[in-house]
């Protein structure tokens, strides 16, 4: 086990084990027009770094514990007939601040709000990367299960209910899945920047991608590429390491659009 | 066993009354069209027997192990995701080529297979949606205005793929239309909708019917004939059982 005495070798493992979750993942979010509400539930996170602080919980299962509650609400909330657009940058927001407010409350913790803002990818320990390896394998395995269903239910509500599907289950499968990824990313790349990680990727990936299944793969293809490059560039660089790792995939989105641009003449 | 019943459904959506005590029951093998106006509740009809839709009074009845094949009035794709027609045909179950080729052909889409979802035409979409219905193997194809779109023959070359069919699977369709002069030839029977049940019965019943009338005009009547000549089949016990209050929605 030297190998993970390395902090850059486990700086790189936590990276992959939460893209290969949010890659796949963000392609739902990017399918169902729910990039909002991927901020909306990552910003959330903030008030649940505040919660197991103030209640000396895990910060995993705070995060996990808040960020399921918001994604259930707002999934629950959506097709209500309220504006969505509007009601996700009202809770997005709000979250954060109450969450921010929240922190300052905690009595005698002095507390490194850029970690959770951004993220602390070098000072992940062994038992982090396990817990964010084992709610990624949950992630993957959630999506593989339920990928049929999920997609049907993307594609026409009423095409999974005439299949026998339930579009409502699949949402809430998806709002699980999201909860996982966020309380597993806050350590990687921080509440304001885990959107990107589900996003970037899944759009970078679009233009090569002519099927569901292929785009998921190159999504994770990409966003692995954008770990490796990104850790390795914060080295080199002495930039910091989380948003080093979104400027790397935001490039490859750049490049990747730009050669579809120019194949299509 | 009818494969669906539908027993004094009421539906509202946001405190409009959609639809209003509606009662029908769909048989083993029969086309059925509903025809009515815009707004008369057709497609939220279709979407409360196929479960999307909780009625808010009255049942839905679903024979037990009902297989439906649904082709819905507009299916919107995002351009973010990318769909081939084959990989649309395995949604949500996987199906193997030949299945695939074969669906295809039978709704007269053989060479679509590698094309994106939304590369297609109007008529293809609406063909690659039927192959889709079809791979489930149905007991009953329910179709929302699935020639929107298409020119007079190419609805009409749609309608008779559709009793052919019915003819080779035995399956039961249940579709919904504006034009009555091009389903004609294809319905056992006609449902007339505004709200609630107008008329229904045989196809030249409902046509010539004040209800149905009322709500269409007379100028359709004259299209019938040039659509009627294939018409062979039997019509005999569908009278009226619902009573008419239908001169207020006129």
């Amino acid at each position: 086990m030297t190998l993970l005495d390395d902090f850059m070798v486990r700086a790189i493992l936590a990276g992959l084990g939460v893209v290969v979750a949010a890659a796949p993942l963000g392609c739902f979010v990017v399918w169902r027009r729910m990039a909002y509400f991927g901020d909306a539930t990552a910003h959330a996170a903030i008030l649940g770094v505040a919660l197991a602080l103030a209640f000396n919980i895990s910060i995993f299962a705070g995060v996990l514990a808040i960020a399921l509650v918001m994604a259930l609400t707002v999934s629950s909330l959506s097709g209500k007939g309220f504006a969505m657009d509007t009601l996700l940058g009202v809770m997005a927001h709000s979250s954060l601040a109450f969450g921010l407010v929240a922190v300052s409350f905690v009595p005698g913790v002095r507390v490194d709000l850029m970690a959770y803002l951004f993220g602390d990818i070098l000072a992940v320990g062994r038992a982090d990367l396990l817990v964010i390896w084992v709610g990624a394998a949950l992630v993957m395995g959630l999506l593989y299960w339920r990928w049929s269903a999920l997609l049907t239910a993307t594609l026409n509500p009423d095409l999974a209910i005439a299949s026998g599907l339930s579009p409502r289950k699949e949402q809430i499968i998806l709002s699980l899945a999201l909860a996982l990824v966020v309380s597993v990313a806050i350590k990687v790349v921080g509440t304001l920047l885990i959107a990107a990680l589900l996003l970037i990727p899944a759009a970078s990936a679009r233009p090569f991608a002519r099927t569901p299944e292929r785009m998921a793969v190159i999504a994770t293809l990409i966003g692995i590429a954008a770990v490796c490059g990104g850790v390795e560039g914060a080295y080199v660089f002495d930039t910091p390491t989380g948003p080093t790792i979104v400027t790397v995939a935001a490039l490859m989105f750049v490049l990747t659009n730009l050669v579809q641009t120019l194949r299509k003449g | 066993m009818s494969l669906i019943t539908v027993e004094d459904v009421t539906v509202r959506l946001g405190g409009r009354m959609v639809l209003d005590d509606v009662s029908l029951t769909l048989e083993e093998g029969e086309i059925v069209t509903i025809v009515g106006p815009n707004g008369s509740g057709k497609s939220t009809l279709l979407r409360t027997l196929i479960g999307a839709v909780p009625p808010n009074e009255g049942k839905v009845t679903r024979k037990r192990g009902l297989k439906i094949g649904y082709v819905p009035q507009k299916l919107h794709i995002d351009p973010t995701l990318p769909l081939t027609v084959r990989r649309f045909l395995s949604l949500p179950k996987w199906v193997d080529d030949d299945a695939a080729h074969a669906a295809l052909e039978e709704a007269g889409a053989g060479h679509l297979c590698n094309h994106q979802m939304t590369d297609l035409s109007g008529g293809q979409f609406q063909r690659a949606l039927l192959a889709r219905a079809l791979l489930t193997k149905p007991d009953l194809l329910i179709l929302d205005e699935a020639t929107q779109g298409l020119d007079q023959p190419g609805s009409a070359d749609f309608y008779g793929q559709i009793e052919k069919l019915r003819q080779d699977r035995g399956m039961a369709v249940l579709m919904v239309s504006h034009e009555l002069h091009v389903v004609m030839a294809t319905s056992d029977r006609v449902i007339c909708l505004n709200g609630h049940v107008c008329c229904h019965g045989a196809p030249e019943h409902v046509a010539s019917a004040p209800e149905y009338r009322a709500l269409f005009g007379s100028g359709t009547h004259g299209a019938l004939a040039l659509y009627r000549h294939e018409h062979t089949h039997e019509h005999c016990d569908h009278d009226h059982n619902h009573p008419h209050s239908h001169e207020e929605h006129a």
